[in-house]
């Protein structure tokens, strides 16, 4: 009986130093990332594990990595070298749906990303015709950057002190978090006891994964590679609901009209403009585009053109944060 | 009764009377009956019988008739085993060339098929809505084709439980993999990203549960053909043994003959051991040639087939993973934030040409070269799947290239063809036509083989009955004769 008592708090032991061990590496990501964003920043209620002693790189204060360089109209050596070529190349998604994706019909890209590249191309001075939209792959997003076969990338990315070591984030332009998204009639109300007895789905690896096993131990979870295999879950009955990055979830939810966002998201994370680290002059510029986009509305256009009919509510992009 | 004088060195019976036919009182009158007759005690047949052949045995005449029963019966039963044993092994071999080899065959088939229906749906799949009709046609015919084959297995494996086990298997998830490529297809339509999802699911049913499976079926159906090859090689130990036994009591009982009458040949006993010999010489060299034929059709058809086949399959797996990989744009990932489907196209092309596809180290190309590479035919086909593979690798990395510069559209082009790009899609196809035609001849050459190892046998079973009757036959006859010369 003793041993049995000491071998239980062994695998508790065990067991929680593996979660504190895993959840600060579930490497966030934006758009069609098998993982959806890791670093739930400041104030989130629900789940805060970062640690946050550590400073973030790039002089971030310790759990607020949003925070980027006051914005600045001025051409630095980086805007010059995008004049210089007369081309701006962004790095983008076509698989997220509302964010990044194909118009069948017209083949172009559309979504709320593609308009943002669009205004930044704009504030610079260039036409359309001069913006190359390159579709990387997850995997290539950081890689791109650094071997600045992009100048920028724009594409559901979330800002983290993870990524900060390896490139720069302008201000956030959008704030999501995981929330649970299942069909209108089902009695799933959100992240609660309704989800009891419920087969669960979520990207593998992802910390909404996480959530799950640590905080609905009477549901299951059914992990799948990408959150939008989980749609195919749940429309072949496979699964009853889906935990994931909101953004993502509005896209599912666009795609499937049956299927509705419940309760209130789990984190705060925060999508930025991500562009070479050696381009600080180009992040201060972006900052300004930011704030501009804001102010004149378009903000508020993109949005009720992408986002609102599945995401409604938001009034506006979360408040930009300087560093200095 | 009278007795011809003893020819030379043959000693008179001594008691002629009392056995020479002891079944039949004779008209010499009854035999003396044995002095232990005495008691009327009554005594079973068998002893009685005992008693008579002891009796026969000590006269020549009962001899002789014991001597031509023991050949006949030795010389007929080694026909019928013989013919029994050849039986056995030729219709194993007929198994070898007319169900086993043709239920693997069917098995490697299925196995194909699966792999081509959803390479094609892939390939198809990044064409948008607008799939070119050849594609879509060409997914169908694998699919009819799938299950055009799996309702012939399932009516050919009676016997087999498990290869039956496998087509239920594969029955049960085909439909559930062509409804997912059919939602797939129809939000591919629409423009949803969904499609994608779809796809890949319907991807994931392919490589977990219909792949796997259609491999077992293969599996089963190969080791039904091993077993009816090493049923059709046995040697027919029992056969071959009672020939050697029946010709050495034929010689036996003919040196005693000639020991006894100086008459060197007795024509019957002639006959018997020159058909027991010719049977068992047949049956000697006909099983040795048989063997020789299963052999080659093993070692230059069979395996062969097999490491063809399996070439052929990491060659679609390779391609639809490339499609695969274009479909879901980076957006599955394994390990190291790896493209998962870059990673499993890199493991289908280790199997198929190694790690550098220069020296095919340990490879399924550097496997079938040595065993295809027997002659020209086989050799050439080859040797362009090889060349094929080499050029697929270099585009591939130029299609790598260009996808993770951001250039999609060239990528893509790059792999499924168009906007005159270089194609990965063409060296596949380059590479399954060139396996398919490699694949074709080692068919022949095994149908060839395995054909002539089944014939090697054939007529023998009839043969070895009609002379064994025949030597048995003359064995009486030769004991007949030499037995009328007491009468």
């Amino acid at each position: 009986m003793r041993l049995r008592g000491w071998g239980g708090v062994a695998a508790m032991a065990a067991a929680t130093a593996l979660t504190a061990a895993l959840l600060p590496l579930a490497a966030g990501d934006g758009a069609g990332g098998a993982a959806s964003g890791s670093a739930p920043a400041h104030g989130s209620q629900v789940l805060d594990r970062q640690s946050s002693d550590d400073e973030c790189a790039g002089g971030r204060p310790p759990g607020e990595p949003q925070r980027s360089w006051r914005p600045s109209g001025a051409s630095g050596p980086a805007v010059q070298r995008i004049l210089d070529n007369e081309q701006l190349v962004v790095g983008i998604d076509q698989n997220s749906y509302q964010w990044g994706y194909r118009d069948p019909e017209s083949g172009e890209l559309r979504g709320f990303d593609i308009d943002l590249a669009k205004a930044i191309a704009a504030d610079l001075g260039l036409d359309e015709s001069d913006l190359v939209f390159r579709a990387i792959p997850t995997s290539q997003r950081v890689p791109a950057l650094q071997d600045r076969k992009v100048d920028m990338v724009v594409r559901t990315m979330t800002i983290n002190c993870d990524r900060l070591k390896d490139v720069e984030f302008s201000t956030a332009y959008f704030e999501a978090g995981q929330q649970v998204l299942a069909p209108k009639h089902s009695d799933i109300k959100g992240f609660d006891d309704s989800l009891n007895g419920k087969r669960v789905c979520a990207a593998e690896g992802s910390t909404a994964e996480d959530f799950i096993k640590e905080k609905l131990t009477d549901a299951t979870v059914v992990p799948v590679a990408n959150q939008l295999d989980c749609l195919v879950r749940v429309q072949l009955g496979q699964a009853d609901a889906v935990i994931t990055d909101n953004a993502l979830a509005a896209g599912q939810a666009a795609q499937d009209p049956s299927m509705e966002l419940k309760g209130v998201p789990l984190t705060e994370e925060y999508y930025g403009v991500a562009m070479n680290k050696n381009d600080r002059d180009l992040v201060a510029r972006v900052n300004k585009v930011l704030a501009d986009y804001d102010k004149s509305g378009k903000w508020d256009r993109a949005y009720e053109d992408w986002l609102k009919d599945v995401m409604p509510g938001i009034t506006g992009p979360p408040r930009p944060e300087y560093l200095d | 009764m009278s007795y011809p004088s003893p020819a030379g060195s043959a000693a008179p019976p001594v008691q002629p009377a009392a056995a020479a036919v002891p079944a039949q009182p004779g008209p010499g009158g009854p035999p003396v009956p044995p002095p232990s007759a005495a008691p009327p005690e009554r005594r079973s047949a068998f002893a009685e019988g005992m008693d008579r052949f002891r009796r026969a045995a000590v006269t020549e005449p009962g001899r002789l008739r014991i001597i031509g029963a023991v050949l006949a019966v030795l010389v007929v039963v080694f026909g019928a085993v013989t013919a029994w044993q050849v039986t056995d092994r030729s219709s194993a071999a007929d198994d070898v060339l007319l169900r086993s080899q043709p239920l693997s065959r069917d098995a490697a088939e299925i196995y194909r098929s699966l792999a081509d229906a959803n390479t094609t749906a892939a390939s198809g799949f990044l064409a948008g809505g607008e799939e070119p009709r050849e594609v879509r046609k060409r997914y169908e015919d694998d699919i009819d084709q799938a299950g055009t084959l799996l309702v012939r297995a399932a009516a050919n494996s009676q016997g087999a439980a498990a290869a039956r086990t496998k087509i239920t298997e594969i029955n049960r998830w085909l439909p559930q993999y062509t409804a997912a490529i059919e939602t797939a297809r129809a939000n591919n339509r629409q423009g949803l990203p969904l499609g994608g999802a779809y796809l890949r699911y319907a991807n994931g049913l392919m490589d977990e549960k219909l792949l796997p499976a259609a491999s077992e079926l293969y599996e089963a159906e190969t080791a039904q053909l091993n077993d009816d090859y090493a049923a059709a090689k046995s040697w027919p130990w029992l056969a071959l043994a009672l020939g050697v036994v029946a010709l050495g009591v034929l010689l036996w009982a003919q040196r005693r003959h000639y020991r006894r009458t100086n008459r060197v040949f007795n024509q019957g006993m002639v006959v018997a051991s020159a058909l027991t010999a010719v049977v068992l010489l047949w049956l000697a060299v006909g099983h040795t040639l048989a063997r020789a034929g299963l052999n080659d059709s093993d070692k230059n058809g069979a395996q062969s087939l097999m490491v063809l086949n399996q070439a052929r399959i990491e060659s679609l797996k390779a391609h639809g993973n490339e499609g695969l990989k274009m479909v879901s744009r980076g957006a599955v990932t394994k390990g190291n934030d790896q493209d998962a489907y870059e990673v499993d196209y890199g493991a289908s092309m280790t199997d198929l040409a190694g790690k550098d596809a220069e020296t095919l180290d340990d490879s399924l190309m550097e496997k079938a070269l040595a065993l295809a590479g027997d002659d020209d035919a086989g050799r050439v086909p080859v040797e362009k799947a090889v060349d094929g593979v080499r050029e697929w690798q270099t585009r591939h990395k130029a299609m790598l290239e260009a996808d993770n510069a951001g250039n999609y559209d060239k990528a893509v082009h790059q792999v499924i063809g168009g906007a005159n790009e270089k194609a990965t899609g063409e060296c596949f196809d380059v590479v399954n036509k060139a396996l398919a035609q490699a694949i074709d001849h080692e068919q022949q050459q095994f149908d060839a083989a395995a054909a002539d190892g089944r014939d090697a046998l054939g007529g023998l079973w009839i043969g070895a009955a009609v002379l064994a009757v025949l030597g048995a036959a003359g064995a009486l006859l030769g004991i007949g004769r030499r037995l009328s010369e007491y009468r």
